[in-house]
């Protein structure tokens, strides 16, 4: 059940085209991370829906109506912007009101509705502070509260964490799912920190280029990450190149000295992906040697050097001895842990 | 040894600064003050002048109302060229601003351009367009029978303020143009999201923030407006004499340098104090925009 719906939305600058075959499907009181490196057309396919840029190709759909028909202003949308964009000359509680205020709502009302939004980001009396007065934080929670206060039918969000600090980042982020979960207003986040996006998210939509790489839930993503690009992006990841024999039977994958039963329907050369925290150290599977060995409090960080080229081992810092540097090893990991691309369907 | 260097970093700002000081007390401060104790000097057609303390000069320009007259039309005429390149210029800015890359800087040379033209010269311009029964727009528009006589513009206030507006354009224009670069560039946007109006929008969140701008625009455009001297001295010649012209002619033609001492000091202090306190009192209301 879409309620909104971005269906080949396509957007060009000149002759480069910045966002390019964008659908997407958002249910009623979702929330949607963009995830993406820089320049990858987030903020283009955001200010399309807001309205500030219009779409060359594709339409975008609110509750089935054409929402590229309808002027910014009478969207109903609320934004929040990488900058806050806040009204410097206002007070706090006057940015907040300023919504409420073009949409004529009464004052008695508007004043107590102003004073509520700024409650539940927990400013309350702040109302009389300046922006330019208040911290990064604060101003981030005003913008919020100036989004929500009109009761939006989408939530949009530029990159709204990105000019804090590591610790109120973190903060931010529990307060802004509480207060999502709590309202439920859908949510669209745009992010490059792809820890943002999975703490946040029902799903993760990966861009790289103007192009949809996948989407899907924050496990999905990362588990099952359905390119390169997207077990690059998202976290650590090791890929080796791999071979699916269909010659023996049963049919085996072999990466090395690693094997393990081929999954079915796959053929040829492959590309077996595994996350660090998936790779454990036994007495069979792909032989390789610690280069370095790095403490990192609750766990362990090996770079080894296999067969297959270098690799990234993580493991819990569960109080056994771990091997040293320079020391032979054999990586090994269960097959359900590695995800398997490439290779010619047979 | 510490204390040695304390002492040398004390005196360093002053040894570095040096030069400079002495440049601004030799060729600002001695001068001014030699101004300010001339008007207070005596001076007699025969005798010219007489260095003692009277205050005749001042008295003269207290009791006389043809200087009150006179210091009057100068701020009247500095109001209203102020307030006309507010109006005009403002919102020459804004749409400035909102021009895409290349006609910007296009037309931002435009606007800028005149200013590396001597003020003589284009304040001469108007007066060929507009000096009497020769000037070109008047000869055009008598011509065509669109006017009986010529408009009058030489020897007018009008005249002196369109002329002045012309010249102190590029200031009103680049003063609001910097407080339009330090505008949030999605703050229109924001403000459209909430569901304003391009009216609203202008009313309601860009004056605001622009006004500290429009105002030290006019504060700049006023001091310069009222002590100019080569426009007035232009267009209003002999007949239309404003402070500035009439400090000149004391000095040059009457050659009574002391009276001529007397209006340019009051002149001065009455800017200084019309600046310094408008100054204070923007720096008061605005406090959160400027910050
Ligand atoms: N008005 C414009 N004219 C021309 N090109 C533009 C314009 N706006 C954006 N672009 C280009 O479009 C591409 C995508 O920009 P966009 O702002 O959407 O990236 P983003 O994913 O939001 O990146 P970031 O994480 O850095 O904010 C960039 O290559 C940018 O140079
Ligand atoms: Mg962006």
């Amino acid at each position: 059940m879409a309620y909104l719906e971005l269906d080949r939305v396509a957007k060009q600058f000149g002759a480069q085209t910045v966002v390019d075959d964008f659908s997407l499907s958002v249910g009623k009181g979702e929330f949607i991370s963009f995830l993406g490196p820089s320049g990858c057309g987030k903020t283009t396919t955001l200010q399309m829906i807001a309205g500030f840029l219009d779409p060359t190709r594709g339409a975008i759909r609110l509750e089935g109506k054409d929402l590229t028909a309808i002027h910014p202003a009478k969207r109903g949308l609320g934004i929040v912007f990488q900058s806050y964009a806040l009204f410097p000359h206002m007070t706090a509680a006057e940015n907040v009101a300023f919504g409420l205020e073009m949409r004529g709502v009464p004052r008695a009302e508007r004043s107590e509705r102003v004073r509520a939004a700024l409650a539940m980001v927990g400013l309350a009396g702040y109302e009389d502070r300046h922006p330019r007065r208040m911290s990064g934080g604060q101003q981030q929670r005003v913008a919020l509260a100036r989004a929500l206060v009109i009761k939006p039918s989408v939530l949009l969000l530029d990159e709204p964490l990105s000019n804090l600090d590591a610790k109120l980042r973190e903060e931010m982020q529990i307060e802004l799912r509480q207060i999502q979960r709590t309202i439920g207003t859908t949510t669209i986040l745009v992010t490059h920190d792809q820890n943002e996006a999975m703490s946040l998210s029902d799903r993760i939509v990966v861009m790289s280029q103007g192009k949809i790489e996948q989407i899907g839930t924050p496990q999905e993503t990362y588990e099952k990450p359905a390119s390169a690009f997207v077990s690059q992006f998202l976290g650590k990841t090791n890929d080796f190149p791999g071979m699916i024999d269909r010659v023996v039977s049963p049919t085996q994958l072999v990466a090395g000295s690693w094997r393990a039963p081929a999954p079915a329907g796959l053929g040829g050369p492959v590309t077996v992906s595994v996350r660090p925290e998936r790779i454990g150290f036994g007495d069979t599977g792909l032989s390789a040697k610690i280069i370095t060995r790095i403490f990192q409090g609750n766990h362990w960080l090996f770079q080894c050097d296999s067969e297959c080229g270098p690799a990234i081992v993580i493991r819990q810092n569960d109080g056994k001895p771990q091997p040293a540097e320079g020391e032979a090893v054999r990586l090994t990991w269960r097959p359900e842990d590695m995800s398997v691309r490439g290779g010619a369907s047979a | 040894m510490s204390m040695a260097a304390d002492e040398r970093n004390a005196r360093a700002p002053w040894a570095l600064t040096a030069p400079a000081l002495m440049l601004f007390v030799g060729v600002l401060l001695i001068p001014l003050a030699m101004t300010v104790m001339l008007s207070f000097h005596d001076w007699g057609q025969y005798k010219g002048i007489e260095p003692v303390f009277i205050l005749k000069n001042w008295h003269e320009i207290a009791t006389d109302p043809y200087y009150a007259e006179m210091f009057w039309r100068t701020f009247r005429i500095a109001i209203l060229t102020t307030l006309l390149t507010a109006l005009l210029g403002a919102p020459e800015a804004y749409i400035l601003n909102r021009m895409s890359g290349r006609w910007k800087s296009f037309f931002l040379l435009v606007i800028l351009g005149p200013l590396l033209i001597s003020v003589v010269a284009r304040t001469l311009g108007w007066a060929l367009l507009f000096g009497g029964n020769n000037g070109l727009v008047n000869k055009l528009l008598m011509s065509l029978g669109a006017i009986r006589s010529p408009i009058p513009f030489m020897f007018t206030e009008t005249g002196m303020v369109v002329a002045l507006a012309h010249v102190m354009m590029p200031f009103m224009v680049l003063s609001v143009w910097a407080a339009l670069q330090r505008l949030d560039p999605q703050i229109e946007n924001a403000a459209m999201s909430l569901g304003a109006g391009p009216v609203t929008i202008i009313r309601r969140i860009i004056m605001p923030q622009i006004m500290p701008g429009v105002l030290s625009g006019a504060i700049i455009v006023f001091s310069l407006s009222a002590s100019a001297f080569a426009t007035p001295a232009i267009i209003g010649g002999r007949r239309l004499k404003v402070a500035a012209t009439l400090a000149y002619d004391e000095f040059l033609n009457t050659l009574n340098w002391p009276l001529g001492a007397a209006v340019a000091t009051l002149l001065l202090v009455a800017l200084v104090l019309i600046v310094v306190g408008s100054n204070a009192l923007i720096e008061r209301r605005y406090a959160e925009v400027f910050r």
